[in-house]
């Protein structure tokens, strides 16, 4: 581009003044991505929920605990292909609830079976299936403690002590990784029946159930049957679809984005403002130059689109570099792997906020522009000594 | 010398029938140009004299397509301006007009080669080329030591020549100078003017020099007086300095 010199020695001439344009261009769109990244993190534990899911819990409380025999009995409704029990263990690392984390005892197979968004080689999953004290971990959460396989972990639990009270004890055997980004790679995971065995009281018991529907369309007519399956009896059930679990999550998102986009217009409409004055002085200071350009036979069309041009480099350039910046942080990983496991900037925001920063270009720019290409030559040309 | 120029063609390449421009001030019209004719042979080096205010910058304006006239007819280089779109006119002073300015209206964000190349990055030529094209107008007005310097850290006098540089790197029909030297000194002044008389003499440019300075209208083949919208009088100088 032959006019780029003339761009450059034109962000060039109040180089102060680009910078500070720049900077709140960057705030502005750092912020948004920033602010994007957030929003997704909380969006993150409803995207991974599936549609073919159900969760089994107590219908008093999600605290109380199902019998183990419950899968046994929902293996025989119509619908029901495959069950997966969950139980809160509250393991804590090195005494230190700072370190906190999911952890939970599983059976391996029914994981693998009701959980293919977490991802294991057929080697990690022998390698657990003969380990008893065998546990698997997410990347983000080996990540967190640099932990390798063949790393002997202990976590003491308040809800679950040893009998003498001792730290339970864990062989990591496999790091497993998350199917998509959005996938949780924080939890902790090993095997329900070392734990069975192990814990004094309470033996038998879980703490919900995950169970995958073999047609999603059905989801709500299986739930309905497992929960008349319990009815009555000493621990009655509420079956619900996963993303529904969720439900009272996803509102609180709902208006988390709702704040986050009243900031962000209010953000936006104030740059708007901000990269449209500095633009307009630069105009108006320029009038004889650009009766100039004129003279020498620049036509309106051509000084408009170098306006235009000037505008939308100012945007570029602070817009890029709050993306990047915003971007970047989202690869360093979750600052509160506990409280936002998944965190990272999407790739659809970038493209959001590549039209973003175009749009704003042109806004900032186009009332300045058209007043230069209204100039008329001769008498923006009799600014003498401007 | 001059006169060998003055006569190589007959059809002028300034031609001026009639012409009017008026101005509208308030609900005031001033008629600036009244009426008036001027013809420009190819070759010529003409100076343009008379008060301030006497409409000589509006009448150089007509000639090089900055503004069209009221009445009449503008022909230059055979072309009709008062019948150009605005558009039109653009390209039409890329290509046939070179204007030098009073206050040398370089850009000062440019060097001064930058400046020069500025009128052929309207045209289709490479950036070679366009680099020899500054090489060769920046030699000619003695500037080449001087190529990457910004209009700032140059004497007046040099971001003179760097503005005449600029107005010929297209070899233009037509240079234009409206009081080239009018904030010179009289050393730098001269060199402006034995500058453009050697554009004129040695390349045959046509060229039309407003100036309220005798001195500097002494070194133009002819000179014409404007006043009261008309061209009083027209003296054809003997003197070559
Ligand atoms: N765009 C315009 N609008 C209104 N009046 C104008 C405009 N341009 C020029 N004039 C008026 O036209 C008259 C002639 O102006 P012009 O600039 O041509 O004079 P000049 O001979 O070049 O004067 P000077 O020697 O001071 O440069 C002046 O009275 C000026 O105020
Ligand atoms: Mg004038």
């Amino acid at each position: 581009m032959k006019f780029l010199g003339l761009l450059w020695g034109n962000l060039m001439r109040r180089k102060l003044r680009t910078l500070l344009t720049v900077l709140s261009i960057f705030v502005a769109f750092f912020l948004f991505g920033l602010l994007g990244t957030i929003k997704e993190a909380f969006a993150a534990g409803v995207t991974v929920s599936d549609a073919d899911r159900l969760v089994v819990r107590h219908r008093v409380s999600l605290f109380m605990l199902l019998p183990i025999n419950y899968a046994t009995r929902m293996r025989q409704i119509d619908g029901v292909e495959a069950i997966a029990s969950w139980t809160w263990f509250g393991g804590v690392y090195k005494d230190d609830m700072k370190n906190f984390f999911p952890n939970m005892p599983v059976d391996p197979d029914a994981l693998f079976d009701v959980h293919p968004e977490y991802v294991f080689t057929d080697a990690d999953k022998d390698a657990w299936r003969t380990t008893r004290t065998g546990a698997v971990v997410g990347e983000t959460l080996a990540d967190r403690f640099g932990w390798k396989i063949g790393d002997r972990v202990p976590l003491k639990s308040p809800i679950w002590p040893k009998p003498d009270d001792s730290a339970w004890e864990f062989d990591i055997v496999a790091i497993y990784k998350g199917k998509k980004p959005t996938t949780d790679t924080s939890s902790f995971f090993f095997r329900y029946d070392y734990f069975d065995e192990t814990r004094p009281n309470e033996k038998g018991k879980v703490g919900w159930y995950m169970v995958r529907v073999s047609d999603p369309d059905r989801a709500g007519d299986v739930a309905a049957a497992i929960d008349a399956e319990f009815a009555n009896s000493s621990a009655e059930t509420k079956a619900e679809p996963e993303a529904a679990f969720q439900q009272g999550f996803v509102e609180q998102i709902g208006s988390i984005g709702t704040i986050l986009m009243s900031i962000l217009s209010a953000v936006f409409f104030t740059i708007i403002l901000v990269a449209g004055n500095t633009m307009a002085q630069a105009v108006r200071e320029r009038t004889q130059e650009i009766g100039v350009l004129k003279a020498i036979g620049f036509t309106d069309a051509r000084v408009l689109a170098l306006v235009i041009a000037e505008s939308c480099s100012v945007a570029i350039l602070g817009g890029a570099a709050g993306l990047l910046s915003a971007w970047i942080i989202g690869q360093f990983g979750s600052p509160v792997p506990e409280l936002l496991p998944v965190f990272y900037l999407p790739p659809s925001y970038l493209a959001v906020g590549a039209a973003l920063i175009l749009a704003l270009g042109v806004a900032a720019g186009i009332l300045p522009a058209i007043a230069a290409m209204r100039l008329h030559v001769a008498v923006a040309l009799r600014r003498h000594g401007a | 010398m001059t006169d060998s120029n003055a006569s190589t063609n007959d059809a002028p390449i300034v031609s001026v029938r009639k012409v009017e421009k008026t101005f509208r001030r308030g609900g005031e019209e001033i008629r600036v140009l009244d009426a008036l004719d001027l013809d420009v042979p190819k070759g010529e080096f003409l100076a343009l004299m008379g008060p301030s205010g006497s409409g000589k910058t509006t009448l150089l304006n007509l000639i090089g397509g900055l503004d069209q006239p009221t009445g009449g007819s503008v022909v230059v280089a055979g072309e009709h301006i008062e019948d150009l779109s605005s558009r039109e006119l653009a390209d039409w002073r890329a290509e046939n007009i070179g204007f030098v300015f009073q206050f040398y209206n370089l850009l000062p964000v440019l060097s001064a080669a930058r400046n020069v190349e500025l009128p052929l990055l309207l045209t289709s030529l490479s950036r070679a080329e366009r680099k020899r094209h500054v090489a060769v107008a920046l030699e000619a007005v003695g500037l080449s030591h001087r190529a990457s310097h910004t209009p700032r850290t140059l004497s007046g006098g040099e971001q003179q020549r760097v503005g005449i540089a600029r107005a010929i790197v297209t070899d233009p029909t037509l240079l234009l100078c409206d009081e080239p030297t009018g904030d010179l000194d009289r050393k730098s002044g001269d060199e402006i003017l034995s500058l453009l008389q050697a554009l004129n003499r040695d390349q045959g440019k046509t060229i039309i020099m407003v100036t309220h300075d005798p001195h500097a209208s002494a070194r133009a083949a002819r000179t014409v007086h404007l006043e009261k919208g008309q061209l009083v009088s027209s003296v054809v100088a003997g003197a070559m300095a």
